[in-house]
């Protein structure tokens, strides 16, 4: 395997350690007094942290100019996605238990759930058309369909923001995190942008 | 013949054993799997950790009509799992670190309109009394809730020794700010010192007690020792931890969740299904140790006690 190769699968595995570890904290009874809160908080957090890593991928790739990081984006992406979907069925089956109507008043009347549910809503497309031969089918339209990712993350941030009681550092830092990567996205279009240097 | 009776033993008679430290036993799985910037992937929290302080059983408790008979939550849930910001804002941070907390020597200042303002030693202020077991429900503004048996005595027994003055209509309790023992005031999280209140004939209530023990030990340091407010009718923020400050006043007091956001959090802060907070539902709560959710009772289910105290109040208003 190559040094590449490698670096992807730690990547991969250290990726799916929440999701392995919740598991295995379900067998030594180690999810906390209030296990649905403990796992929503523990997938909500990976979802998002790794949305954003999602979006740190193509900086790093210019700055470093290390061509293959690129792969690392789709993965990072789909795991994302997965788990946004842990997350939500969380809230399905271990919060609310199928309760449809009790669902649904949550969606209209809690901004904070109708915003998480607009990021997951937002994801399923990008998932979606993540295969290669959709990328295909997309051609040009691939690369702005797939912007949405911004605002998705921008959505998570701002789900988050509207969880907290009042220990606001968390969403906080992501908030940064967000506005620093798009700074860069704006530097770069600025950059193309500029009236070439007589 | 004289049948002797097994004398109360005072609360000052029980002196805690001295606090030890004990580690974290359990460490976290993925920290451990995930290496370098991969770690900030890991989730943050699981493990066990044990009480801080406690262990120290406090003898010839009393029982008290006001007990539920409902299941208990086990003691590691409610010693592990707390808000207690001072001490940090996960669940477990308080059982982490309130090993740091010193809860003797510890003085209580009694002050504003009181007949005789005075700073008092919290043993000779408690010693008067005989403790009594109380099991309460404990409904959380966050929607779950718990079965605690609380040790302590009424507090309107303190308030009564404590003679306020005829002017005096609320009662204000202020909890230690103190950064050496209490990592967790380092971040503003709240405006410190902690500040909750009562109005005074709520504050005389039976069903309000200082607590100085729960599961007939001395109070564990993350459950607000070495004296805290429970008000069980009220959501469980008001239960004011580790007092070092009782004032008594004519005007509402300030307290710390208003100050820090008025439209989610009221002074009375009443249990009530029917009134929202701004953000989640109150209609239902999870009993931690249960699967499926249960329907929030008013008044915590306290109310054929305590709703007399609101009568004719817009409780939508006075949330
Ligand atoms: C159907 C969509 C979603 C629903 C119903 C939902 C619901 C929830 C709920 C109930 C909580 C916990 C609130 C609490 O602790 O009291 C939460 C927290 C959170 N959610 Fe979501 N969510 C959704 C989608 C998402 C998505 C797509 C992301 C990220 C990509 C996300 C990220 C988070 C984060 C970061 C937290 C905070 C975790 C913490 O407190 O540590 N959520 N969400």
């Amino acid at each position: 395997m190559t040094r590449f190769g490698l670096f992807r699968w730690s990547v991969l595995a250290a990726a799916l350690t929440p999701a392995a570890s919740l598991v295995y904290w379900t067998f030594t009874g180690d999810l906390t007094a209030n296990p649905v809160d403990f796992i929503t908080d523990t997938t909500g957090t990976t979802a998002l942290s790794l949305l954003v890593f999602t979006l740190t991928v193509t900086p790093l790739r210019r700055v470093t100019s290390r061509n293959e990081l690129i792969r690392l984006r789709r993965m990072l992406g789909l795991l994302a996605f997965f788990y946004a979907c842990l997350h939500m069925l969380t809230w399905i089956v271990l919060d609310w238990f199928f309760d449809v109507a009790s669902m649904a008043a949550d969606v209209t009347e809690r901004p904070y759930i109708m915003m998480g549910m607009a990021t997951f809503l937002l994801l399923v497309p990008l998932a979606a058309t993540s295969t290669t031969a959709m990328i295909r089918r997309l051609g040009r339209r691939w690369q702005p369909l797939h912007r949405l990712v911004y605002v998705a993350a921008a959505t998570a941030v701002i789900h988050f923001w509207w969880v907290v009681k009042a220990d606001f550092r968390q969403p906080r830092l992501w908030a940064v995190a967000l506005c620093v990567l798009f700074g860069f996205r704006v530097w770069w279009v600025l950059q193309a942008h500029a009236p070439a240097r007589a | 013949m004289v049948i002797r009776k097994a004398p109360d033993i005072r609360y000052s008679e029980v002196t805690p054993k001295a606090l030890y430290v004990r580690r974290r036993e359990f460490i976290q799985a993925a920290a451990v799997a995930a290496a370098g910037a991969a770690a900030a992937l890991s989730p943050v929290g699981g493990g066990r950790v044990h009480a801080q302080g406690g262990g120290v059983k406090l003898p010839n408790l009393r029982k008290s009509q006001f007990s539920t008979t409902e299941k208990l939550n086990s003691y590691e849930d409610v010693t592990g799992y707390n808000n207690f910001y001072e001490f940090g804002t996960d669940k477990d941070d308080p059982k982490r670190n309130a090993n740091r907390l010193v809860p003797r020597p510890w003085t209580i200042r009694v002050e504003g309109l009181v007949k005789t303002p005075a700073t008092y030693d919290i043993d000779s202020l408690v010693k008067p009394y005989a403790l009594e077991e109380r099991i309460y429900r404990l409904r959380c503004v966050e929607a779950w809730s718990m079965v605690i048996p609380w040790i302590g005595f009424p507090l309107a027994d303190l308030v009564k020794r404590l003679e306020p003055l005829p002017s005096a209509r609320f009662i204000e309790f202020t909890t230690l700010a103190d950064l050496k023992q209490m990592p967790g005031i380092r971040v503003p999280v709240l405006d410190w010192p902690y500040v909750e209140g009562l109005r005074l004939d709520e504050a005389m209530h039976p069903l309000a007690i200082l607590a100085v023990g729960l599961y007939g030990e001395v109070l564990p340091n993350q459950n607000g020792a070495p004296i805290r407010l429970v008000v069980p009718w009220k959501y469980g923020f008001k239960g004011i931890k580790s007092i070092v400050r009782i004032r008594f006043t004519d005007t509402q007091p300030r307290t710390s969740w208003p100050v820090a956001n008025a439209r989610e959090y009221g002074f009375y802060s009443n249990v009530n299904p029917t009134v929202d907070h701004p953000r989640w539902s109150q209609a239902t709560e999870r009993r931690l140790g249960e699967f499926f959710r249960r329907k929030t009772l008013m008044f915590n289910g306290y109310g054929d006690q305590v709703a007399q105290l609101y009568a004719g109040m817009d409780l939508r208003r006075n949330y």
